[in-house]
């Protein structure tokens, strides 16, 4: 059952305009009503007449030379429209760059041009009357490949002479080279303890519900591309495309309905879209849609994680944390997205977490990103986590080793808001976070001290019971690309009220949180409003939603266009009422005067129906229409914390681990609506409780992916998720409406707080665990082997 | 190309028709007689949505382990993308469509499902909702493993299924002060919904 506890720290509390009466509610979701009836529009549900239907001819080789493609057998196969391989499709004028990473010389091309590099890489497609048609032409396309020696590890990837990209002199993507930093060696040399440990994480999948897809089409008579997506935003794609078949970018209409799901696999369009978007140009005139099955998805879509992280820190007798050095190597498979997929330049800026260290200079963190023959890395809901799964799992294990509880070594570390401002070893500046405070917050929900009485008493009866905790501070990226949002509200003559924004939600109920957002700064009734989004000839410019950042920039763009036209709303209100404007109250959509509630009053109807209607009323000083637009600057970072405090019990006979009590303890600032932070929590957590426990992408020596069935890649049901349990620290942000994200946290602090949950049950047993995933006969080998080595 | 068991399971022509070979199909979907000429390879799944216009059952992977499609073919819960549709001529089929005719007259479990969180994305949600209401109308008094055994064939990515287990959690409590005898209540609240929605 789920027990609730807030604690509020000194800050102001949102709603500047009126009384906050939406923000902070639990209010049902308005996506929902249409969602649960079936009547969402998702990208397949879009059925123009006329449409054609796409599907691959993909590589089943790792990587090897092609040595025959014929298409003529498909091209005559009942229903189809083209066939199209790198021949017809590839030029070497691409340019495959996107916006937030910009041009780069990173490998990419559309269709496997020679050779292949990755099981899954798409050689040629099939366009058809139907995607049965498509299908069965596919199979008729004779594809011969020679293979040659796949590079498959990251580890053996640095050695070999083989190359996945010929054309380059290593394997390796990019380098964060290791730097001498004055003095480390010194705070190293000097310290009470020096512990070391290489963690690994295996390669986790995204796994929307609903696969990638797209619909495009061509308009040969207005040169103009009109794009369907399932996507996390329109702008990127349409500049993408734009660059792709080099129009202008206002010659592309990218739109999205309902997107089931993301988690980051579909923040870029990949070359499956590309191709689709160029056999669209080709055939003209016809929408061509491509719906990615659940094999493509699993095996090509897009792969995350599989990473290790070497952390070797310093620290004096008392556990106090001195210094660190880090070394990160990620698999970034052979064509990641986007950019050279690297995470870890991320990750070291964030390493420092909730810690103070010692200052600057006292933490080092370098690390390689690595092309090998598999499919490429995409981003996955906190793509820089590895930090968080070292750094908090390195905790305990130093903890075990000066003889500290976990718990206790972390008090002894951990950042206060007595600390704030505070600078990191990496030069962060952290304002209002309260990683301390969670912490606390977090042991005493899941009643810290009691269950280690609890587990002493069960370890007497041979039971392995075990208690995890992992702190993190989640970052929210507001420089570049990701700096900005924006937003138009339109009261409408009628007095609805529109607002146009740069989202792109995907679950993340934007539709409802703006509106509450709006509704309050307004003042008007929450059911005058409607959020659109997804359609790039009507929404402002945005980098879409992902990275937490909706909460405080899309957020914080909502809150401030909304003050904007509540402005021009009340000037109009004041010239009917006869009253100044500064004593203009809103409240559900009417206006009155302030003190006077009783006495004149003027609806938001009659109020637009003046702006737009009777302009001659407005007098000379007041502008007809009531619309404004609004673009915000977020700061470069932002920052949101939360403790995760898991208990479990492992079985020792079938190697199971049951989950007894899961705890978070969290501050995003501000809620706008706590349903929806806890559910956007919980769905983090289950991802990881996924990929620690049952989730593992397996590919075997030659590159082939093992794991390409809901059989093999084995996501949680509810017979696996236990029920969570919540409490809330609002420390509010500086931004507009003190909100921040925390979109991605769940999944961040989730793995390192289960496997030391595990850690910690299996402590009796002297066990090493550095490794996921522990499925049942992982942890029977572990326990087999301490049982071995006795 | 890689094996794909996703075709083998659910496109492939069967026995002796020739690809491409249609069929006249005649059943009854949410209370209305249907009729739709399809190939026969076709699965029931794609004949709803494409054929029938019915976009509401949606299709997550093509091998019976999602539950995204699942439907209710004689108010037994039916994976449609494991089904032809010729399989299911002459059958009544109920898709989330026939739950609520509109957002005014939510089914309980809609509601709970609104109420407790139990969606975000939105893409599981008609086949847990379905699922949901065959196994209430089966059992209506679930205890909670009973809940959580009964929703494990539906896969959710967005909710930590926190949410859902609470929605069926409620809707069972609904359901069961609804129908103080609701052992030998047959066909469930989908039935009733749906032809009143006809």
């Amino acid at each position: 059952m789920t027990a609730e506890s807030t604690t509020s720290l000194p800050g102001q509390l949102a709603g500047g305009a009126g009384a906050a009466r939406w923000i902070g509610q639990r209010m049902p979701r308005r996506e929902d009503p249409r969602l649960i009836t079936g009547r969402g529009r998702y990208v397949d549900d879009y059925q123009e007449p006329g449409t054609l239907h796409a599907t691959f001819v993909r590589s089943s080789v790792a990587r090897g030379r092609i040595t025959a493609l014929d298409t003529s057998a498909a091209l005559a196969a009942p229903g189809v429209v083209a066939v199209l391989t790198a021949a017809e499709v590839n030029s070497p004028d691409h340019q495959l760059w996107y916006n937030m990473t910009g041009p780069g010389r990173t490998p990419g091309r559309v269709l496997a041009d020679g050779d292949v590099r990755y099981v899954g890489e798409p050689v040629a497609l099939v366009v058809a009357e139907n995607r049965y048609l498509a299908e069965d032409a596919a199979e008729l396309v004779e594809l011969e490949i020679d293979p040659l020696p796949p590079v498959i590890d990251m580890q053996e990837a640095v050695r070999t002479s083989e190359r996945v990209h010929h054309e380059l002199d290593s394997n390796i993507a990019a380098a964060l080279p290791k730097m001498e930093i004055p003095g480390l060696a010194e705070r190293f040399a000097g310290a009470a303890h020096v512990v070391t440990e290489t963690f690994r994480q295996h390669r986790y999948l995204c796994v929307p519900m609903e696969t990638r897809g797209i619909v495009a089409q061509w308009d040969p008579w207005t040169e103009q591309l009109d794009l369907v997506l399932s996507g996390q935003g329109v702008h990127e794609p349409r500049f993408f495309y734009a660059r792709l078949l080099g129009i202008p970018e206002d010659s592309v209409r990218a739109r999205m309905g309902d997107v089931g799901g993301s988690f980051g696999q579909k923040m870029f369009p990949m070359r499956e879209e590309h191709a689709i978007v160029l056999a669209a140009r080709a055939v003209g005139d016809r929408p061509v849609k491509w719906i990615e099955d659940r094999v493509e998805n699993l095996v090509s879509g897009g792969h995350a994680r599989e990473e290790t992280l070497t952390v070797e820190v310093a620290v004096d007798g008392e556990g106090v944390l001195l210094a660190a050095r880090a070394h990160h190597l990620e698999n970034v498979g052979a064509y990641p997205v986007p950019g050279n997929g690297q995470n870890g330049a991320t990750s070291a800026v964030i390493f420092p977490g909730p810690y103070r260290w010692d200052g600057p200079g006292s933490v080092a963190y370098s690390g390689e990103a690595i092309y090998t023959n598999t499919c490429g890395h995409c981003a996955y809901r906190g793509p820089w986590m590895m930090e968080t799964v070292g750094r908090e799992q390195m905790m305990d294990v130093v903890a075990r080793q000066l003889g500290i509880d976990p718990l206790e070594i972390r008090r002894r570390n951990v950042i206060s808001r007595d600390h704030l401002p505070f600078t990191t070893p990496t030069t962060l500046v952290y304002e209002t976070v309260s990683p301390a405070e969670t912490l606390e917050q977090a042991a005493e929900l899941i009643g810290y001290e009691q269950f280690r009485r609890d587990q002493e008493a069960a370890r007497a009866e041979g039971r392995l019971l075990g208690i995890g905790l992992s702190l993190y501070v989640e970052p929210q990226f507001g420089f570049g690309i990701l700096g900005t949002e924006a937003a138009t509200i339109r009261v409408e003559p009628s007095g609805k009220v529109n607002a146009y924004m740069s989202t792109g939600s995907h679950g993340q109920s934007v539709e409802t949180t703006m509106a509450q957002i709006i509704a309050d700064e307004m003042g008007v009734a929450i059911s005058d409003i409607r959020i659109i989004q997804g359609d790039s000839q009507a929404t402002p410019y945005g980098a879409g939603t992902g990275g937490s950042r909706t909460g405080p920039i899309a957020g914080g763009v909502a809150h401030e266009a909304a003050q904007a036209i509540r402005e021009r709303v009340t000037a109009v209100a004041g010239r009917l009422l006869e009253a100044s404007p500064a004593d203009i109250e809103m409240t559900d959509s009417v206006a009155t005067v302030k003190g006077d509630p009783d006495g004149p009053r003027v609806t938001l109807a009659e109020i637009a129906a003046a702006a737009y209607l009777n302009t001659d009323a407005l007098g000379p000083d007041l502008e007809p229409g009531l619309e404004v637009s609004k673009r915000y600057k977020a700061p470069g970072l932002m920052f949101s914390n939360a403790c995760h405090a898991v208990t479990v019990e492992v079985d020792r006979v079938t190697g199971q681990v049951k989950i007894l009590r899961y705890v978070v303890s969290e501050d995003c600032g501000n809620m706008i609506n706590p349903m929806i932070v806890e559910g956007q929590i919980a769905g983090g957590i289950a991802q990881a409780i996924g990929g620690v426990f049952y989730e593992n992408m397996i590919y075997d020596a030659d590159g082939n992916p093992l794991t390409t069935t809901f059989l093999d890649y084995l996501l949680p049901t509810a017979a696996e998720i236990p029920d969570f349990e919540y409490g809330h620290v609002v420390t509010p942000s500086n931004t507009p409406g003190g909100y921040k994200g925390l979109g991605e946290g769940g999944a961040i602090a989730s793995p390192p707080a289960l496997l030391n949950a595990v850690r910690d049950a299996l402590a009796p047993l002297d066990i090493t665990l550095t490794e996921q995933a522990l499925s049942p006969d992982k942890i029977l080998t572990l326990i087999e082997s301490a049982n071995g080595s006795r | 190309m890689p094996e794909l068991p996703v075709q083998e399971l659910s496109g492939r022509p069967s026995g002796g028709l020739k690809a491409g070979a249609e069929v006249e199909v005649e059943l009854t979907v949410n209370g209305r007689s249907r009729r739709a000429r399809v190939e026969a390879r076709k699965t029931l799944a794609d004949t709803l949505r494409e054929d029938l216009h019915l976009t509401g059952t949606h299709i997550g992977c093509e091998h019976g382990v999602c539950g995204a499609c699942t439907v209710l073919v004689d108010g037994a819960a039916v994976r449609s993308c494991l089904m032809f549709a010729v399989q299911a001529a002459g059958t009544e089929v109920t898709t989330v469509e026939g739950l609520a005719p509109d957002a005014a007259s939510l089914s309980p479990v809609q509601r709970a499902f609104r109420e407790h969180h139990g969606l975000q994305c939105g893409f599981c949600t008609p086949g847990f909702v379905v699922s949901a209401t065959a196994f209430l109308a089966e059992n209506p008094r679930p205890t909670e493993e009973e809940i959580r055994a009964g929703l494990s064939g539906n896969l959710c990515r967005c909710t930590g299924y926190q949410g859902i287990v609470r929605a069926v959690r409620a809707a069972a409590g609904e359901l069961a002060a609804a129908s103080p005898d609701s052992n030998s209540h047959h066909g469930g609240g989908h039935d009733s919904n749906g032809k009143e929605s006809a």
